[in-house]
């Protein structure tokens, strides 16, 4: 027998981002992670949560330049995932808790997962 | 007033074995902030879904972290079987369940060794380590590699153990057994050792599940969660209860690791008596095409694995949450209050995993 | 000096390993290897240590703190690289950041192979070194009475 959970996935703008959060907080479901895909030429951003170990997804999805609001004050914990949005991969989010401003992760390359930023390929070639 | 001083802790400290860095705040002795800060251990292994693979990629998978090997090799398994619709045989998923808890068991007698250095409790360090030399024993009998192991793949297993294998560990599993209950009795019982936990870094139940905690930490502070109880690999068939404990300080959470010893042990126990007949893999055909959060519980917690497949061999995205990563908030509200002589032990209680953490 | 050879101390590092060769390093320390019957002691301090055990390929952040420790450690010192990530960065050469072995930051003695290594084979890269140790200690000693013998101060 595989697992096969449900996974709903809600696709929102980023203007709804704090009132749908705010609403799944209220509902009591947990933080799991905050993820991002860098499609190239725009940034998928996943928030999953999970209550009774139901998990729900909410994606926005942003242009490169377009600044996204922290849910550091719903979920305190959200400040490491977001400072990782930020390290690795050049969104700005506004309003973090703890904000790091880029020194969260040590790393000598500038966003270094972005292929919208860094253009192509990310690997070293041996 | 005291004056305020920032100590730096780590990269390379004697406690830890890996490097991690954090800033602590003190005012005399006592902690009154904590600052993390990582990057010594990325290596930004995310990104080798380009250079490698699908099938490949369980390789990568097994070396987010040499202890929870085999289990990042589960999760990642389980998510592209989610997404390609693949069922594995009955048997590989019972091998699976088995060879898991054998690295939860090897991974919470590490941890409790160097917790119990941590507390300058050096024979205790010793003889956890010597119990843990035979999990590794057995890993190594059955698979061929003492912590990375490699016998997850996607389809199955590639591995089977023989009957007479399996006979000859369930005959092992009673003194085996005897032997952590008698290590657990000194970390439950010993006055040395409540000394130095009960009421250190104290994270209460609301703390805990609003902050995202995941595995003992989560399950330390009273919250039943444990992923092995939404019955993936064969957890369905065997069943099994989350281990809690309530009071939510570094003695509940070793207290939630030393009893969950004996829980593998019995699920252990239970996969061997129930093994079904059958062969371990199947053929895999094609390339993944969709996505899916997979989920596993590691020794540390729950670990997510996002996997999105374009129809092609390359991924074209994974991204590892681990369970370190989402204790870290829980981390920084602990560490506030201890004294300095105590940073190590409460760091060490939520078990740290730093190269999970950083990937 | 010569009873270096006996006793050495030693120093370990993760230098952007996987943890599963720093988990064999500290399995050589207990019951079962017990590495510590040949007077080996691990020891926190680069000050202290003789041998510097390193396991990883090297990030970009760890280059400075390998060179940093390495160069806090008195001569003789030797320098053994474990495990498969230390000698070529293994299978995360290719990651962006991964220098590519221990040997592109500082000089390695002692090559230790296996993903992970296994702790006897990191006992036998100890004892390998030991034996380097000992030619570099000559080798200083030399020169120290060859600046003696020409009436040089040092």
């Amino acid at each position: 027998m595989t697992v096969n959970e449900e996974q709903t996935t809600i696709n929102i703008a980023p203007g709804d981002l704090l009132r749908e959060v705010g609403a799944l907080n209220s509902d009591g479901y947990r933080l799991v992670q905050i993820g991002c895909t860098d499609v190239g030429g725009a940034y998928e951003v996943n928030y999953s949560f999970d209550k009774g170990y139901q998990f729900r997804n909410l994606r926005l999805t942003v242009e490169p330049e377009t600044e996204i609001p922290s849910i550091s004050d719903i979920y305190w914990g959200a400040f490491v995932y977001e400072n990782e949005l930020h390290d690795l991969f050049g969104i700005t989010v506004t309003g973090i808790n703890i904000d790091f401003k880029g020194t969260f992760y040590r790393t000598d390359e500038k966003y270094p997962f972005s292929v919208t930023r860094r253009g192509g390929d990310r690997c070293q070639d041996v | 007033m005291p004056g305020r001083i920032v100590v730096p802790f780590g990269p390379q400290h004697p406690v830890l074995p890996e490097p991690i860095h954090i800033d602590l705040v003190l005012e005399d002795e006592l902690v009154v902030d904590a600052v993390p800060s990582i990057g010594y251990i990325h290596r930004g292994l995310e990104q080798l879904v380009q250079k490698r693979e699908y099938p490949e990629y369980v390789y990568v998978a097994e070396r987010i972290c040499g202890i929870c090997s085999f289990m990042h090799a589960l999760c990642y398994c389980q998510g592209i079987e989610h997404i390609m619709g693949i069922e594995v045989p009955d048997r590989s998923r019972y091998l699976r369940t088995i060879w898991s808890e054998y690295s939860r068991l090897h991974s919470h007698l590490l941890w409790l060794g160097l917790f119990a250095d941590a507390m300058g409790f050096e024979n205790l360090f010793m003889r956890s380590w010597q119990l843990r030399e035979s999990v590794l024993d057995i890993s190594e009998d059955t698979t061929g590699g003492r912590i990375i192991q490699s016998t997850c793949k996607v389809g199955g297993v590639r591995r089977d153990i023989g009957q007479d294998k399996l006979d000859e560990i369930h005959r092992g599993l009673d003194s085996f057994e005897e032997d952590c209950r008698d290590l657990g009795k000194v970390f439950l019982n010993d006055e040395t050792v409540k000394y130095r936990l009960k009421g250190l870094g104290v994270l209460s139940k609301d703390e805990a599940y609003t902050l995202g905690s995941a595995g003992p930490t989560l399950r330390g502070s009273g919250v039943a969660s444990d992923h092995r109880e939404t019955g993936y690999a064969a957890y369905g068939e065997l069943g099994y209860k989350a281990v809690v404990e309530t009071a939510g300080d570094c003695y509940a959470r070793c207290a939630v690791r030393v009893r969950e010893l004996y829980s593998s042990i019995d699920i252990i126990r239970r996969a061997i008596e129930g093994m079904p007949e059958g062969p371990i893999d199947v053929k895999v055909k094609g390339a993944p095409d969709g996505e899916y959060f997979s989920r596993v519980e590691q020794p540390r917690g729950e670990v997510v694995h996002y996997l999105l497949g374009n129809g092609t061999k390359h991924l074209a995205r994974a991204r590892i949450r681990t369970p370190t990563f989402a204790n870290i908030p829980a981390l920084v509200k602990m560490l506030p209050g201890a004294q300095l002589a105590d940073v190590p032990i409460v760091v060490l209680s939520i078990d740290p995993c730093i190269s999970c953490t950083e990937r | 000096m010569a009873f270096l050879k006996r006793s050495p101390w030693i120093l370990h590092y993760d230098a952007s390993s996987c943890n599963g060769c720093d988990i064999e390093v500290l399995a050589c320390l207990t019951p079962l290897y017990d590495v510590e019957r040949f007077g080996i002691i691990n020891t926190g301090n680069p000050k202290h240590a003789d041998i510097l055990l390193i396991t990883g390929g090297v990030n970009s952040q760890n280059r400075p703190v390998v060179r940093n420790l390495y160069e806090q450690m008195p001569e003789p010192k030797v320098v053994i690289a474990v495990g498969a990530c230390a000698a070529t960065g293994g299978i995360f050469r290719e990651c962006y950041n991964i220098a590519g072995g221990i040997d592109k930051v500082i000089p390695v003695d002692v090559y230790v192979p296996g993903c992970a290594a296994r702790p006897e084979q990191i006992i036998d890269g100890v004892v390998a070194a030991l034996g380097i140790l000992e030619e570099k200690r000559e080798r200083m000693a030399g020169g120290a009475r060859m600046k003696e013998e020409a009436g040089e101060t040092t």
